[in-house]
């Protein structure tokens, strides 16, 4: 697959707690395409996907856990590896 | 209890890592009386190897307190959310009264099967024998019955305004096309618990059930249901979970032996199939239900599962996996299975309990546009032939029972793969008896299990053998009506069923909004 590259994607409930998260991972993922549904950000990105705490953390200002992110998160696609760093989604072809 | 395996020098705080596996690791029964293959029986008689089940990795690594954590969290924001809903009558908020229709099928079809998920994995994490899916099994138990629960609890204020959802229970376990989800879910319980995990954790939660739970609950946001889009996206929030268990099992299940591989291609092929069937009703909800739409089934399918799906299965390949059997023919079908499906609900007006309608000229325009293809040669003029019937006054409603399949238990009312205009049937013999399926895909998994799919409860076979009638009733009385004496079996009441258009919800809507037909609401009479 190098040609067509397959997406991953992250899809997060609209709200003010994602808002920054978004942000993050426009910042880290120039790649991604983010696309916004009623009530629902669709995020795809070829082959990988980084959310990073510390991004997250320098836009808000404030402290931020990671893992925090399931409460508003609605799928995902892709191998997963989290860490309270960063998550990762990648395809491995 | 290997003290290796956790962190060395303990650090102030754990990481995710070392918290993980100071759970998986170190909280293992370790069996004493009996040996381990007397405790876990379940794993073995299903041919899958298994190892290692140390290898089992959790790649959110979520243990005990981070759960309960962030499941209160989630709690307090959908009862804070259902509370106000309540409280401000959120339900005259919908888009349209018609729109109710989709959240009786919701109560009725799905949040049944959250409870059904709940009591399997429960089975799941006490057969499994490692500790990982063990853990992972028990938390999705307990998110499943959460699910059951505040969908029960939401959709009680719906209740308590429109027809059709206040025996749901009862009804799902009687009414005809109920017992294609309840079918499904037994199905897979019954199941061993290594067919039983790639059923619903992987082929259905990882690779179809973004098509029930992200565009329908977008729609439900878009048609002002709060309540829905509230207890969907909270239940969503638990799902990446259970997505995440179901593509680790699969990559696990292949990486522990070789011979692992050619049995799971098998369950795949037939649960991505059993599921498929399953979203013929999430199908209609898309395109016909829904007044206001967010995007055609085909264009979900196609996003989620040819999109999607393909890069999973490309991603699988290195173990030597394929794309599920029979996949090309959901793909040729994405243009065909909605109207399929709600021409059958608007045939079968008097056995459901919801509301159906002939769809409005405005539906049927963006069916057009969505199906450029087959909607105007195929459906539109269908359709349009019920709305002239109805306006003379003779709406056209199938009075006769319809085949069913052995295996899905849904009508044989879809069109063959090649042709939009032959309806596909198949069928076998076994042990003398003639057994019948709506197609290739479903006929194949009866033929590799016939002793288990001729026990099948078949709602219509059931009726004409008398099974379906309260006790009391007597069928040989002079002015037996069976049709009726079967809803009475179902619990349907006033309103129930038959058409939206003249249905006590379609009377209380108008006069709710202000909207009834002789003009504005009278307030003075």
């Amino acid at each position: 697959m190098t040609a067509t590259q397959s997406n991953v994607f992250l899809a997060l409930q609209t709200n003010d707690e994602t808002r920054p998260i978004i942000e993050a991972i426009e910042a880290d993922n120039p790649h991604a395409v983010v696309h916004r549904y009623p009530a629902m950000v669709k995020i795809d990105a070829p082959g990988r996907l980084v959310l990073k705490r510390q991004t997250v953390e320098e836009i808000t200002g404030v402290e931020w856990e990671l893992q925090s992110f399931h409460v508003n998160l609605i799928s995902l696609s892709g191998n997963i590896d989290e860490t309270e760093d960063e998550l990762v989604l990648a395809w491995r072809q | 209890m290997t003290d290796k395996t956790t962190a060395a020098a303990a650090p102030k705080k754990l990481s995710l890592k070392a918290k993980y596996a100071q759970l998986t690791r170190g909280l293992g029964w370790e069996t004493t009386y009996q040996p381990p293959d007397k405790v876990f029986p379940q794993t073995h008689f299903e041919g899958i190897k298994i190892h290692d089940w140390e290898k089992w990795e959790d790649p959110f690594r979520l243990t005990m307190d981070a759960y309960w954590k962030y499941q209160a969290e989630k709690e307090k924001k959908l009862y804070a959310i259902i509370d106000a809903f309540q409280q401000n009558n959120g339900h005259l908020n919908v888009s349209d009264g018609r729109y109710v229709n989709t959240v009786k099928l919701f109560l009725t079809g799905i949040s049944p099967e959250e409870y059904s998920a709940h009591r399997m994995f429960a089975m799941l994490g006490r057969n499994f024998a490692g500790v990982g899916p063990q853990i992972a099994a028990q938390m999705q138990s307990i998110d499943e019955l959460r699910h059951a629960q505040t969908q029960i609890h939401t959709i009680s204020q719906y209740n308590k305004y429109f027809n059709g959802m206040h025996d749901f229970r009862h009804m799902h376990d009687r009414v005809w096309y109920l017992s294609v989800p309840k079918s499904y879910f037994e199905d897979a319980m019954t199941a061993g618990p290594f067919e039983g995990i790639v059923a619903i954790s992987f082929s259905f939660e990882y690779v179809l059930t973004n098509l029930i739970f992200m565009p329908f609950m977008s729609a439900a946001a878009y048609n002002g249901d709060m309540a829905t889009v509230t207890f969907g996206f909270s239940a969503q929030s638990d799902e990446s979970r259970h997505m995440t268990l179901g593509i680790e099992c699969i990559k696990f299940l292949l990486e522990q032996d070789p011979g692992n591989v050619p049995i799971i291609q098998r369950w795949i092929d037939k649960w991505f199939w059993r599921g498929y069937r399953l979203l013929t009703l999430v199908s209609m909800m898309m395109d016909f239900m829904v007044p206001k739409k967010v995007m055609s089934w085909k264009e979900a399918w196609d996003m989620y599962f040819v999109q999607n799906g393909g890069a999973l299965f490309r991603d699988l390949e290195r173990y030597g996996l394929r794309m599920p059997k029979y996949w090309e023919q959901t793909v040729v079908a994405a243009d065909r299975l909605s109207c399929e499906a709600w021409n059958t609900f608007y045939n079968y007006a008097a056995a459901a309990n919801f509301n159906p309608w002939c769809p409005t000229a405005e539906d049927m325009d963006w069916m057009s546009q969505k199906y450029p293809g087959t909607f105007d040669k195929y459906y539109r003029p269908r359709f349009e032939h019920y709305r002239e019937l109805e306006k003379q006054g003779k709406r056209f409603y199938n009075t006769t029972l319809p085949m069913l399949c052995q295996t899905c238990q849904i009508p044989l009312v879809f069109s063959e793969p090649d042709d939009p205009t032959q309806t596909c049937y198949r069928e076998s013999d076994y042990n003398g008896m003639k057994y019948h399926f709506c197609s290739d895909g479903c006929k194949d998994i009866f033929d590799h299990e016939p002793e288990k799919y001729v026990q099948a409860w078949l709602p219509v076979h059931q009726i004409y053998q008398g099974n379906c009638f309260k006790p009391g009733t007597d069928p040989t009385a002079k002015d037996f009506n069976p049709l009726a004496a079967v809803l009475e079996y179902y619990n349907f009441g006033p309103g129930d069923n038959m058409d939206y258009a003249g249905s006590p919800d379609e009377t209380n809507w108008l006069k709710w909004k202000g909207l009834a037909k002789s003009g504005p609401l009278k307030m003075a009479s």
